[in-house]
């Protein structure tokens, strides 16, 4: 874990309250997380046009900075970027061999140099976006994209779009997260964005052996058992099980864990009749959730990869806004005093 | 504060120069797109004069303001929409008022994006002058100089009504 030496609100936000980061959820109010999803609101609009594009970042550099492979994370990234005008730079590093902290603070020398207005970073170790935020030089935007166990923001707000888009309102929804909560820096940020938003119930269903300790402490309530955790839900999130983390005998086997916490056409039926199915993918098929499900009525699982763009495009020009907005707060500011 | 422009008169002339600029051209079937939030109010309106049955369009010209990067985004940005495929139309762009002609630049940009239109005619409300661009509006209900701190406000929708405002300085 990199220090947090500063509080992410500090960073993440200007003084009137804009966007200038996004690294977490945490301490944006409910205000500034309805904007977010007003604003993506607009950006689907946008990606229903003949030219889905509009030049907001028109002549701005975004440079998406991978230190730990993703396909969709990134893909959606390269293509919001691009429906806002920006320039993309894709770059993709495998951190394994060398010492991180050097590695990471020459990477980012180098790429400032190259005159970046935007860094969309994913990094396996918790705090990574956080840490660069502090250190890049001003005007610079940093997006957090995915980082080790700690948040993934951009998939909870295009899944809290999602809700949105199918619910209407999170008042007095049942919400549950299945499965992999312990590796899941996902279901971090869901819970922190469903409280935020007014859910009326957040439930997670897993083994204890997939549940961080302290879970109860991020606002939901644990369920073992997953029929008793089905009953009159409005949203399921499946969470993908991330065999690739997992260090020693978490599981007693695959077959096992679809029988307890698999979510098939049985289990679904538990629920609230107009229950939707979220995933935020890739989908283990037969693992976390059965094909009839995933590609059933009930499934919003490619609803989810569409607004995953437009919650892009909404983040990006948001913090983009607030840097220069702030910039030139603050020319303004040394013009007055005649110092500029 | 006062109302000191009767809206009926400036619709009237609007409708008026409108229908006259329609024959010319021999445009027999326009449609009506209000920029937000302003222009909209005046679109509805038209189109009922005009007898206009398709429902007008209405764009958020946020995402094509060339202030971005002084200003940043627009927080309460709202989806545009246009009822229509704007191919080969032929567009009444509606504003309520027009001054430095940038946010027409900036709807037209928008509008391009949805398809090429066959022709768009500009009518503004009001028209205050003091253009930076080589924009002109094709009718305007009325043509009004402000003093420096002089602002004019459309409110609405209902009833629509034109506010002077004097702003301290």
């Amino acid at each position: 874990m990199i220090a947090n030496a500063t509080s992410p609100n500090h960073l993440q936000l200007t003084r009137d309250g804009q966007l200038r980061h996004f690294l977490t959820l945490d301490g944006l109010g409910r205000e500034l997380l309805t904007d977010i999803l007003d604003t993506a609101d607009s950006f689907i609009e946008v990606g229903e046009r003949r030219i889905k594009k509009v030049p907001l970042l028109r002549g701005r550099t975004v440079v998406n900075l991978f230190f730990e492979s993703s396909t969709r994370t990134r893909s959606t990234f390269e293509l919001a970027a691009k429906r806002l005008s920006a320039d993309v730079l894709n770059l993709d590093i495998n951190t394994s061999a060398t010492s991180k902290g050097e590695s990471l603070s020459d990477t980012l020398l180098n790429l400032e140099a190259m005159a970046s207005d935007m860094f969309v970073v994913r990094h396996a170790q918790s705090g990574a976006p956080h840490f660069i935020a502090e250190s890049v030089t001003p005007g610079v935007a940093i997006i957090n994209a995915g980082d080790g166990r700690h948040a993934h923001p951009t998939q909870a707000m295009l899944d809290m779009l999602t809700i949105r888009q199918h619910k209407g309102t999170f008042e007095g929804l049942k919400v549950a997260i299945v499965g992999d909560v312990l590796h899941s820096r996902v279901a971090r940020s869901q819970i922190r964005a469903l409280n935020e938003l007014g859910a009326e119930q957040i439930r997670v269903i897993a083994p204890g052996t997939l549940l961080p300790s302290d879970v109860e402490s991020l606002g939901c309530t644990v369920e073992y058992d997953m029929a008793r955790g089905m009953k009159d839900l409005d949203v399921v999130i499946m969470l993908r099980l991330q065999k690739e983390r997992m260090e020693g005998a978490l599981l007693p086997s695959e077959r096992e864990f679809y029988r307890l916490y698999g979510l098939s056409q049985e289990k679904l039926a538990l629920a609230h009749p107009e229950c939707i199915v979220m995933h935020p993918g890739p989908i283990n098929r037969g693992v976390e959730i059965e094909s009839a499900v995933a590609d059933g009525p009930q499934s919003v699982i490619l609803n989810q990869v569409t607004n995953g763009i437009a919650i892009r495009m909404a983040v990006m020009s948001m913090a983009m806004g607030g840097q220069v907005a702030e910039r030139q707060q603050k020319l303004t500011e040394l013009t007055e005093r005649g110092l500029a | 504060m006062s109302a000191l422009l009767d809206i009926d008169q400036l619709m009237d002339k609007l409708e008026a120069g409108l229908r006259r600029l329609l024959k010319e051209r021999n445009i027999e079937s326009p449609v009506l797109v209000g920029i937000r939030t302003g222009g909209v109010w005046v679109a509805d309106i038209l189109g009922k004069r005009l007898g206009i049955e398709e429902p007008f369009g209405e764009l958020d010209i946020s995402f094509y303001r060339d202030d971005f990067s002084r200003i940043g985004l627009n927080p309460k940005v709202t989806p545009s929409s246009l009822p229509f495929d704007t191919e080969g139309r032929d567009i009444i762009l509606v504003d309520d008022v027009i001054m430095s002609g940038r946010t027409i630049r900036a709807a037209m940009n928008e509008l391009f994006d949805y398809g090429r239109p066959a022709s768009i005619i500009l009518a503004s409300l009001i028209d205050l002058g003091a253009r930076e661009l080589p924009i002109q509006p094709d009718v305007s209900g009325q043509a009004l100089e402000l003093a420096a701190q002089q602002r004019v406000k459309l409110r609405g929708p209902d009833p629509l009504r034109i506010e002077l405002q004097e702003t301290a300085q």
